[in-house]
């Protein structure tokens, strides 16, 4: 069952558009949010919501990089693999996830706490190399401060937990060494 | 901009005369009036491909009765490898971005806008969200325009405007076939335009100042301003608003302050992951639509790639090459199959795995990569690269094959 939650942010977003199938993208993402990863079931009840076949929805779903069709960590790990990146030298970061984390691109650690992806550029080439965890970008990326990034998010919290669940905005803009966060603060 | 990173919030801006030029363009000018404004401006689309703005806006069919549907659709799907200055202009003037918006609906009578956002740009949904609100509560937008923030599930073939109108409808991102163009049926089946980011950021102040001023400060041939960015291994990386036709020079070695202590300027890609690797001759040409058209090349988004003399460029088209392939869409055959051989290739060289005869394969696919032989312009962009970098680079690569190594690992 979706949740009232996850139903009332689903209709946000059919708002925007003509028909409700439009939103299904976004209601994919919406459910996510909270669920982590879209399994076979979440997929149906959205598209049973969405007056979809899941058969068309999963057609979609598949295209998308950011719908994770396969369960994930708490935290995902996006570490841009692009050119620039390359360049900078990201594949040390890599390097040095697999040795603090055992995780290597498309896995997750045995705690369940991270998955590693790649990601394609993010649009900070110029701090390269760069990563995501979750929503919260890090830039000029090292093996050194690898760690004191981890640990940061780590005092965060995971992503998908119900909005309300989540640590004051503030935290988030935990100042780290020169260049990294390009932090929240409204 | 503010110095500090932040975003201009509503007073700031209003207080740079921000609002001014919408309000100057809902009052003083009708729509067609507006359209010949940035035709006359020659401002030019500032995605990568060059097409005049204007001339786009002008498609759009005149509207047989009021209340024809017809939409905005502002293209912040910014994901070409190498390219950063969408982001740096919706984190830091959110409401510029808005300002263009309300200017470039009224010039083609669209009472719907969507600014398609990438998915991974959080803070600049943050920030574009929290402007909106801000706009709306001040009364600046007017009642009849609604905009909405969409954000993408993914895929770099979103950008492709077509494509981009697949996935907003809430299906795979296959670029559509043209005609019909967008113009006359785009999203909905409505007409609709596709801009990027920094056009419209472009807008209010083409409204604001006129035609004549945005055309002067161009220094070569093209108008106005453009925002130009450096990466790579140079000192100061960044992103710099110059005057369109700034020389490539200028701007990696005065601007980026030239290359890091020890290196050396091998080749750099003038515009992202689909432009031509070029030699520092090309630094002495300006740097616009224009001028580089006329040197047989793009400029791409003009975000420059600074390769440097200790960087493998059999690696850089290795990575280059790997992201094409992952990004294909999958519907035309040169860029489905030819993208993964073409990648094999070049790693099985990169290896040392590879032969002689493999260049002229690689030269080969180049060619059935290049325009005209798929639906939309990732292959041709994956071929740009792939066929500078062969002739540019043709040293390393027979290194590489009589070697059996990649000679830059140590």
């Amino acid at each position: 069952m979706l949740t009232d939650d996850e139903k009332a942010e689903i209709d946000k977003e059919i708002a925007k558009f003509p028909h409700k199938s439009h939103a299904c993208l976004d209601a994919l993402l919406a459910v996510q949010k909270h669920r982590g990863y879209i399994s076979d079931e979440t997929l149906a009840m959205v598209a049973d919501y969405l007056e979809m076949s899941p058969t068309e929805l999963s057609g979609i779903a598949s295209f998308y990089n950011l719908i994770f069709r396969k369960s994930v960590g708490q935290s995902v790990i996006r570490l841009c693999d692009s050119v620039s990146c390359w360049i900078m030298g990201y594949e040390a970061v890599r390097n040095e996830i697999k040795e603090q984390l055992k995780i290597d691109f498309g896995e997750t650690s045995a705690d369940q706490r991270f998955t590693l992806l790649p990601a394609q550029c993010l649009g900070a080439c110029d701090k390269a190399p760069a990563l995501m965890i979750d929503d919260d970008l890090y830039t000029n990326v090292n093996k050194d401060n690898l760690k004191e990034i981890l640990l940061a998010h780590e005092n965060k919290g995971p992503c998908h937990v119900a909005t309300s669940d989540r640590k004051d905005e503030k935290r988030r803009t935990t100042t780290m060494s020169k260049g990294l966060p390009v932090g929240p603060r409204l | 901009m503010r110095k500090d990173g932040q975003p201009l919030c509503l007073k700031d801006y209003l207080s740079a005369h921000g609002y001014k030029a919408s309000e100057k363009a809902t009052k003083q000018f009708k729509a067609s009036e507006l359209i010949e404004l940035i035709k006359d401006a020659g401002l030019l689309g500032r995605g990568g491909a060059g097409f005049s703005t204007g001339i786009k806006m002008s498609a759009v069919p005149s509207a047989k009765e009021e209340g024809d549907m017809r939409y905005l659709v502002v293209n912040a799907d910014e994901m070409e490898p190498g390219t950063f200055k969408d982001r740096w202009l919706l984190e830091g003037n959110p409401h510029q971005l808005i300002e263009g918006i309300i200017i470039a609906a009224l010039a083609i009578k669209a009472p719907v806008a969507y600014v398609f956002l990438r998915g991974e740009y959080k803070e600049a949904e943050r920030r574009l969200e929290h402007a909106l609100h801000e706009a709306y509560d001040a009364g600046v937008v007017g009642d009849g325009l609604k905009i909405h923030i969409h954000m993408s599930a993914g895929r770099y073939i979103c950008g492709e405007e077509t494509a981009l109108l697949n996935a907003l409808e809430g299906r795979r991102a296959i670029p559509r076939t043209k005609p019909p163009f967008p113009q006359v049926s785009g999203l909905f089946g409505k007409p609709t335009v596709v801009q990027n980011v920094e056009t419209i950021c472009n807008l209010p102040h083409i409204v604001a100042n006129g035609a004549a001023w945005y055309k002067s400060l161009g220094r070569a041939i093209d108008a106005g301003t453009k925002i130009f960015g450096v990466s790579g291994k140079v000192k100061h990386p960044g992103a710099f608003e110059l005057p369109m036709g700034t020389m490539g020079k200028d701007i990696i070695y005065e601007h980026a302050q030239g290359l890091l202590d020890g290196l050396k300027l091998r080749a750099f890609m003038p515009g992202g992951a689909s432009t031509d690797l070029l030699t520092a001759e090309f630094l002495d040409v300006p740097m616009d639509y224009s001028s580089m058209a006329k040197m047989k090349t793009r400029m791409g988004t003009g975000t420059m790639i600074v390769i440097d003399d200790h960087t493998c460029p059999v690696g850089l088209l290795v990575n280059l090459e790997r992201f094409f392939k992952q990004e294909s869409c999958g519907f035309c055959t040169p860029c489905r199959e030819g993208l993964s051989w073409v990648h094999d290739t070049l790693l099985a060289i990169e290896e040392g795995d590879g032969r002689v005869s493999d260049l002229e394969i690689l030269r080969q696919h180049g060619k059935l990569l290049a325009p005209g032989s798929t639906f939309c312009a990732l292959a041709p962009g994956a071929s740009a690269p792939l066929l500078s970098g062969l002739t540019l680079f043709a040293d390393d690569f027979m290194q590489h094959i009589s070697e059996k190594r990649c000679p830059y690992r140590t």
